[in-house]
């Protein structure tokens, strides 16, 4: 519990996102362009995380879905911002030692000859430290 | 006028037409882009996590020199464009971010994010104004119909990058009218491509880009322009049934008779 407490608060703090003052309206999983993909929706993310609920989300698959478009800030009532949510979860997962979700030598067999250079930047920022 | 130019890396490699046809129509429009020295690739994505430092170091040198050139840095990248801007904008917000920017990279004259960051498109709304730009048009694109993709990274978001409406966002159908063409306003204009999944999730990454293509169809559009590489890449590599996609550039130029039959 402490544990999780404290990946709670460290997720918090590298969001600066402000949890409790979503409502649950869920606009923000209604707008989001990967929600069939995810187990775990943006709304999910922000309540889960307000209340220390953190594991599970940690091992999901879902924080690789979000395409931080963005969308779900833009149109949150509340600014609660749950893409920045998302995206400290996934560091929180990926910073942990050894827990890259993509090593730098898997990338070039997913490539092609039109493929540009900024997605293959991109990609290592989003899954590997 | 000269203005400081971020190409960006993609610009340097596969979107070479990005970039040489924004360096010749902004030559006949009276600026001339001097490249940054020793920029460094800006990363692609903005990392939003507040305790991220090193990941946003070539953004602030790139920020820094443009301040020292003009006090602007021009981008064509929708990319680039939104990691630079987002990353100024970290430090009017952010003190510690700024403090420890500045002791880490230790420069000659400290960085508190006062270059201005400029996106092409509004280089051509704001100050050459959309007016002046028809004007110099010699080849006008009478009777095509354009879809203007916007995608997520030029809008989004809205608060920091102020660039138009997230919403009804109107400077690039602007710029469409301009080059004597005609717009077309579809629903998924500012819905994602897909971005970056391509590489993990290509069935993801098409569903998305399909959408949007058949949005742009359904109403009618004969092309699709963009600033973003990986939008055109996913618009036309993922996308189920695509249509032709340019850089809004290249058809700036065109428009501007800068490019030979
Ligand atoms: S849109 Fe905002 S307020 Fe509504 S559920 Fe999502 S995070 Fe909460
Ligand atoms: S940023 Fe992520 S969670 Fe938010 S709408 Fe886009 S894909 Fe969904």
């Amino acid at each position: 519990m402490e544990n999780n407490n404290r990946k709670k608060e460290q997720i918090l703090r590298m969001s600066g996102a402000a949890v409790q003052k979503c409502m649950r309206c869920g606009k923000c999983s209604a707008t989001c362009p990967s929600y069939d993909e995810m187990e775990y929706h943006p709304h999910e993310f922000v309540y889960m995380v307000e209340r220390g609920d953190v594991e599970k989300l940690l091992k999901s698959e879902s924080v690789y879905k979000c395409l931080t478009c963005f969308a779900c800030v833009e149109r949150c009532p509340r600014g609660v911002e749950p893409a920045k949510v998302i995206e400290a979860v996934r560091l929180e997962a990926i910073r942990e030692q050894g827990k890259n979700h993509m090593k730098p030598d898997q990338i070039p067999e997913l490539l092609d000859e039109d493929i540009p250079g900024q997605l293959l930047m991109m990609a290592l920022r989003k899954y590997a430290k | 006028m000269k203005i400081a130019y971020y190409p960006g890396c993609t610009l340097k490699n596969k979107a070479k037409d990005l970039d040489r046809y924004a360096i010749e129509a902004a030559a006949a429009l009276g600026y001339e882009l001097e490249e940054i020295e020793n920029w460094q690739c800006c990363g692609g994505a903005y990392t939003s996590a507040k305790d991220e430092i090193a990941t946003k170091l070539p953004a602030v040198r790139a920020l820094a020199n443009g301040r020292d050139n003009g006090g602007r840095v021009l981008t064509v990248c929708s990319a680039c464009y939104n990691v630079l801007k987002q990353t100024n904008h970290e430090f009017t917000v952010n003190p510690d971010f700024d403090l420890r920017v500045n002791n880490y990279m230790k420069p000659d004259t400290e960085y508190h994010g006062e270059a201005d960051v400029l996106h092409y498109l509004e280089l051509l709304r704001d100050e050459i104004g959309f007016n002046n730009l028809a004007k110099k048009v010699v080849k006008p694109l009478k009777g095509k119909k354009i879809a203007a993709y916007y995608g997520c990274l030029l809008l989004r978001p809205s608060d920091v990058l102020a660039f138009d409406s997230p919403e009804n966002p109107e400077i690039m159908e602007n710029f469409i009218r301009a080059l004597g063409a005609e717009p077309v306003i579809y629903p998924m204009r500012n819905e994602c491509c897909g971005g970056y999944i391509t590489l993990e999730d290509r069935n993801q990454a098409k569903k998305r880009s399909s959408a949007v293509v058949e949005s742009a169809k359904d109403m009618g559009a004969d092309f699709m322009i963009t600033a973003c590489p990986l939008c055109l890449y996913n618009l036309t590599k993922n996308a189920n049934d695509p249509i032709p996609v340019r850089y809004f550039t290249e058809v700036l130029a065109e428009a501007l008779g800068l490019i030979e039959e």
